[in-house]
């Protein structure tokens, strides 16, 4: 295989170089790749925005539906813009203000429903020695997110044992994210090594 | 003789060609082994509005044919509802969505014809189907393809439900805490000292702004890649409000660049409040918490640079973190600044555990907005969750005991009580 000739892939190459430059230390390829990725990321999202929000959600509801329900968000979402203007800045926290509440109370239910699925997985539905482990370990990690009691004595024990399955949990999160993240890392080698330089296959 | 044989062949071509042509649909009347099958169309209920769902019984024979849904709606317009999918899946729901808001309208009447066939449908043939007003129920055969069209389903008409019965028990369960929440509230108010432990990582919060502080260091916060509506993120700047103050206190730096841009404007207000409480409102500059960008790796990329070049002596982790929660971690910890995480996703605690000085799991960040604050409704809402945990603990020991007794010793009265307890637990 040749090095490829591609106009792309020799972009994609360099710049992936340079953000792993940073491994070095901070250099001017690096800032230069940041700012570019930055920048375009930037750009894309204000377009994202324009489509999928401004046309599909107020745009097009506004003029072809009729629906005049709309000029409600719309008008709370132009009140962020009046942080602008010194003297009316205060009226963007209406818009935060609006955020916050819808998003926390609708929240609630969904954590409440969150929570009795949670109590269903760790039902022994069979008796066995991993339903027992699930239990205890349920329990004690429950013990050591009590914060009404100080975790002395018995209390203290059995949040031990909490932070322990805590732990174990970790760990083997660590260690399948580690290998996830690898194989990224190899499929940019990869990509480097074949596509780019076509040194292998 | 070469005029005669070349129009022969001619002749013979296009004999061929016209009666190779079978690209249309021709009825067979019921060819297609069929029998028992038949879809339905409800209301999807306790929703919204706006979604359709759609059934279909079938014998096991046909249990690896295709089915494709078509939609015709009370004026006529014929839309396909989804292709190829296996007849053991039952179901389908036709619903709208973020790219199609009115794909499903309420209150207009739909009707749901099903194609049955062995192989994955051809597009012409969806084409020709669209075309169609009305489609007979029975076998058809196209390009030697043969499918079944089924009969078309009743009226469906889609509507908002005022209530969604399935979460009766969460609301019961969201009951009896808002009780439990305003006994606890009540004590607080009546003066009762309500306790909260000492959660480790917290006392280091002044360590941490008084290190940056003798080192003519920033201080940088970061709040992750969440929106102002993640509880996550309404800790994080719980948590901010108090660093700030300490940083007010010690005349120093904090930088907060920001993923969201309505996170950013909160962390302004929490930021300039935070100042002025600590009496140093001249110190607060509005451009040290900064937007960054709504990009994942550009936010990571953006953040990794400007501790680089920074160097804050301390940073501050405390939010909702994704992938990105390892590239700024690490960074933060090349640069040697002492750092103080927090997050309630088990994904990514791993990692700060790993690489930050001092980490706040789960929901010992929510304890901790209310550790450094220990206003009494923020204390009985603590409270009132440790109780929560207590019922939770008693549940789960109540169904391993009932579990020994329904599937270890076999008694029904047991299994009985087992699945009702299942059953009120799947909302």
């Amino acid at each position: 295989m040749a090095i490829s000739t591609n106009f792309w892939i020799w972009i994609a190459a360099l710049l992936t170089l340079a953000i792993y430059s940073f491994l070095y230390k901070d250099n001017p390829f690096y800032k230069f790749a940041e700012y570019l990725l930055v920048g375009i990321s930037i750009g894309y999202g204000i377009s994202i925005y324009w489509h999928n929000t401004i046309i599909t959600k107020v745009y097009n509801p506004l003029v072809y539906d009729k629906n005049f329900l709309v000029l409600i968000p719309l008008l709370l979402g132009l009140l962020m813009f009046s942080r602008f203007f010194k003297n009316v800045s205060y009226l963007s926290r209406i818009p935060i203000a609006f955020v916050v509440g819808a998003g926390t109370g609708l929240s609630v239910p969904s954590s409440f429903e969150f929570l009795f699925k949670q109590i269903y997985a760790t039902m022994p539905l069979k008796l066995d020695i991993g339903s027992l482990i699930i239990v205890v370990g349920v329990i004690s990690t429950l013990v050591y997110f009590f914060f009404s009691l100080e975790h002395k004595g018995f209390v203290g024990k059995v949040s031990k044992v909490g932070i322990t399955f805590i732990m174990v949990a970790f760990g083997a999160a660590f260690g399948y994210t580690i290998m996830a993240r690898v194989s990224l890392f190899i499929g940019r080698i990869q990509f480097l090594l074949s596509d780019w330089l076509g040194i292998i296959k | 003789m070469l005029k005669r044989t070349l129009l022969l062949i001619l002749f013979l071509i296009l004999s061929i060609s016209l009666f190779s042509e079978n690209d249309s649909l021709i009825f067979l009347e019921n060819q297609f082994p069929c029998e028992g099958f038949y879809i339905t169309g409800r209301d999807i209920p306790n929703d919204g509005g706006s979604g359709i769902e759609i059934n279909w019984s079938f014998p096991d024979s046909l249990d690896n044919c295709f089915l494709t849904v078509l939609r015709r709606d009370e004026f006529g317009n014929n839309s396909v509802v989804a292709t190829d999918l296996l007849v053991s899946s039952k179901q389908v729901r036709d619903v709208s969505s973020d790219e199609e808001p009115s794909r499903v309208k309420d209150g207009i009447k739909y009707y749901y014809t099903g194609i049955l066939s062995k192989k994955i449908i051809d597009e012409n043939l969806l084409n020709i189907l669209k075309e169609k007003s009305y489609l007979k129920n029975g076998t058809y055969i196209f390009n030697n393809d043969t499918f079944y069209v089924t009969s078309e389903t009743d009226a469906v008409i889609s509507k908002a439900s005022w209530f969604n019965l399935s979460r009766i028990p969460v609301l019961i369960s969201l009951i009896i805490i808002a009780f439990v929440f305003l006994y606890y509230l009540n004590l607080a108010k009546s003066g009762k000292e309500l306790y909260i432990r000492k959660i480790n990582g917290l006392d280091a919060v002044e360590e941490a702004v008084g290190r940056s502080t003798e080192m003519g260091k920033p201080i940088m916060y970061i709040l992750g890649i969440g929106y102002v509506t993640d509880i996550p993120t309404i800790a994080g700047l719980t948590i901010l409000s108090r660093v700030s103050k300490k940083v007010a206190e010690y005349e120093t730096k904090i930088l907060v660049p920001s993923y969201d841009p309505v996170v950013m404007t909160t962390a302004q207000e929490v930021v300039k409040e935070a100042f002025t409480e600590a009496g140093r409102p001249d110190l607060y500059n509005k451009n040290d918490i900064m937007y960054i960008t709504q990009d994942q790796f550009g936010y990571a990329a953006g953040v990794d640079g400007m501790m680089m070049r920074e160097k804050p002596g301390a940073v501050f982790l405390q939010g909702l973190f994704f992938a990105e929660s390892l590239i700024l971690a690490e960074t933060g910890h090349s640069i040697g600044a002492i750092q103080i995480s927090g997050t309630t996703e088990t994904a990514q605690l791993p990692f700060f555990v790993a690489a930050c000085d001092y980490t706040l799991i789960g929901e010992e960040m929510m304890a901790a907005s209310v550790y450094l604050q220990k206003e009494p409704m923020m204390l009985s809402s603590i409270a009132a969750e440790d109780l929560l945990k207590v019922f939770i603990m008693l549940l789960i020991i109540a169904g391993f005991v009932i579990s020994i007794f329904a599937f270890g010793f076999n008694i029904g009265l047991f299994k009985n009580l087992f699945d009702h307890l299942v059953n009120a637990l799947q909302v």
